[in-house]
């Protein structure tokens, strides 16, 4: 087999890696989009916060430790103690609950049949706050993030492919993981909305509001648990990004990331955020590696909103998403 | 004979009940619009009730005070014999109140049966964890809530479309799936508003006759908008003609028809 296919091969794998973690960050956004028809500007910043929530209540980091030094001229930073690695997500998790909650009580409810730009702009101003938030609440030097995942280089892979090949491919355990996990994510999502009375509900809601009400179905709940999952997917995300390159404020710039996806899979299709998200990765990977060298290189910066670009001149409503139809 | 406390018999013997809902001197209004002043009517258990009136007369914001839509200002809705708190819409459904749009409001992405199944989502009781894990109560819940839901699918004669998503249907299917969704809570009180609407001959025939076999078979008690005079009368029991926000005529179709400004406002009348 000639070397540049076996090259190629490789590079096509890392790029079904990478977009499996582009896809996580756009899973976020296609919930709460399809559920209330808002674009949630902070669903990046919600897996920053989900990931620094995280790794400071493993490392037992005293929440908002400097405003409480500041007020009372106190020195206390830890608690201590270390929570294990499922424990911390649990409780992650409630506060991402919680989270939820105080979005919907606090500043969603109050703009109920607004604008989508209006609500939109609502989400901007969440996602700074946010960012204010978990400055706050943890502090802003960069972490690790260790809850116990693989890493490094898959040997196994390395040499079945060296065996095969001639030439082992260098597969990061941790992605092996995180694809394996969003597959599993995925599945719970869809068997979640299609077969149980919440997924029914969340989807009867997404579909007509009034409808929704006439049959009994409190809206406010509804949201509250869609802003949970978005919370939820978002916390997956946060430790895979975050275990990958460290937990940093970065880490909220990966929704810009997601934006392209969901342009290619559609707004409104969970499917569509997975192959978006795969084509994405991929065809930056590839594109890097056959045209880069050509183009004096860093062509991922930008290869996914130029592709992005490309469809939303000849398909707008993306591979998936429903059609934009305007009866006159 | 309408006030009997205990309710009255039909001319085609049907026995009607007592009070379930009474409206008491509703007046609304949106900004400086009275939409309904001072309006006061009563539906009785199993009655078929109409509320007519021309274009704009308040007739839909009626049916949407009932059902917790709109909050009047004045007045009171008395359910049950004890006046209603303000609720929202989604507490008004779970106390039994169904209804249906003048404008469908379907669930349009999903199929006929998941359309009538979320009429049953007041009767799942399971929580999300057990849900989540689907085997035992949840599976059992599903099972029985699903064979009252294929009764009243059967029971409309929409068994050939059951799997079809809503919105490939025709707007006369359309309205009988609403009809079946609202059916499916199994209501203490049902709510149309204008079923017949943009319907062919037919098509209002095959409605009538399903309005009447609900009031039938399960003794629905059923409160309907129609402008459209002729269906009504063979329709209801009793009838309130509204115009203008008020309330112009109350009483058996026969007692409206001949009612001096009910035929005013419905034919126009010379002010000369």
């Amino acid at each position: 087999m000639p070397e540049q296919l076996v090259f190629a091969m490789e590079v096509i794998l890392n790029g079904l890696m990478a977009g499996v973690l582009y896809a996580l960050v756009a899973l976020g956004f296609v919930l709460i989009y399809k559920a209330s028809g808002i674009f949630n500007y902070a669903q990046g910043v919600m897996a920053l916060f989900a990931a620094m929530t995280l790794v400071g209540i493993m490392n037992g980091q005293v929440p908002f430790a400097h405003l409480i030094n500041a007020t009372f001229g106190t020195h206390i930073h830890y608690f201590g103690w270390n929570v294990p690695a499922l424990v911390a997500i649990l409780l992650t998790m409630a506060v991402m609950v919680v989270l939820a909650w105080a979005v919907q009580r606090f500043v969603m409810r109050h703009l109920v049949g607004q604008e989508p730009i209006i609500l939109f702009m609502a989400t901007i101003g969440l996602a700074y706050f946010l960012e204010g938030v978990a400055d706050l609440m943890w502090g802003s030097e960069i972490k690790t993030l260790d809850v116990g995942l693989p890493q490094g280089i898959n040997l196994w892979l390395d040499e079945a492919t060296f065996n095969i090949f001639g030439y082992g491919f260098f597969i990061d355990n941790l992605d092996i993981v995180a694809t394996v996990i969003a597959a599993l994510l995925v599945a719970a999502l869809v068997m979640f909305s299609q077969y149980t009375k919440q997924g029914r509900a969340m989807r009867a809601v997404a579909d007509d509001h009034q409808a929704a009400l006439s049959v009994g179905i409190s809206l406010n709940f509804i949201w509250i648990m869609v802003w949970s999952v978005a919370g939820f997917v978002a916390l997956v995300a946060g430790i895979m990004w975050g275990t990958k390159s460290g937990v940093q404020f970065s880490l909220s710039l990966i929704a810009l990331k997601a934006l392209p996806v969901l342009m290619l899979g559609g707004f409104t299709s969970i499917p569509g955020a997975i192959v978006g998200g795969l084509i994405i990765g991929v065809g930056e990977k590839l594109f890097e590696f056959s045209i880069g060298p050509l183009v004096g290189g860093a062509t991922e910066n930008w290869f996914a909103y130029v592709l992005a670009l490309i469809f939303l001149v000849f398909r707008p409503q993306g591979l998936f998403g429903e059609k934009i139809i305007e009866r006159v | 004979m309408l006030d009997a406390a205990d309710g009255y018999v039909t001319e085609d013997g049907r026995q009607i009940g007592g009070v379930v809902m009474e409206m008491k001197n509703i007046t609304l209004r949106f900004g400086g619009v009275v939409a309904i002043k001072d309006i006061s009517f009563d539906i009785r258990e199993g009655e078929i009730r109409a509320i007519i009136g021309p274009n704009g007369a308040g007739k839909s914001s009626m049916l949407n005070v009932i059902s917790g839509f709109y909050v009047p200002q004045e007045g009171e809705v008395w359910f049950h014999g004890a006046p209603r708190p303000q609720m929202r819409p989604y507490e008004v459904a779970r106390q039994g109140i169904a209804r249906t749009f003048q404008n469908i409001a379907l669930f349009e992405g999903m199929s006929v049966l998941d359309n009538v199944m979320t009429g049953r989502l007041n009767y799942m009781k399971t929580n999300i964890f057990q849900q989540a894990l689907w085997k035992g109560k949840a599976e059992a819940e599903e099972t029985e809530n699903r064979e009252a839901v294929e009764k009243i699918i059967d029971f409309l004669e929409i068994q050939h479309i059951r799997k079809t998503p809503v919105s490939r249907l025709p707007y006369g299917l359309k309205k009988r799936v609403e009809l079946a969704r609202a059916l499916a809570a199994e209501p203490k009180l049902l709510l149309l508003d204008e079923p017949m609407a943009g319907m062919n001959v037919e098509e209002k025939e095959d409605m009538s006759r399903f309005v009447l076999d609900v009031n039938d078979e399960f003794g629905t008690t059923i409160a309907l908008i129609e402008h459209d005079m002729g269906v009504v009368m063979d329709l209801s029991d009793r009838v309130v003609v509204m115009d203008y926000g008020r309330k112009i005529g109350d009483g058996t179709p026969d007692e409206v028809r001949n009612n001096q400004e009910v035929i005013d406002a419905y034919l126009g009348v010379s002010h000369d």
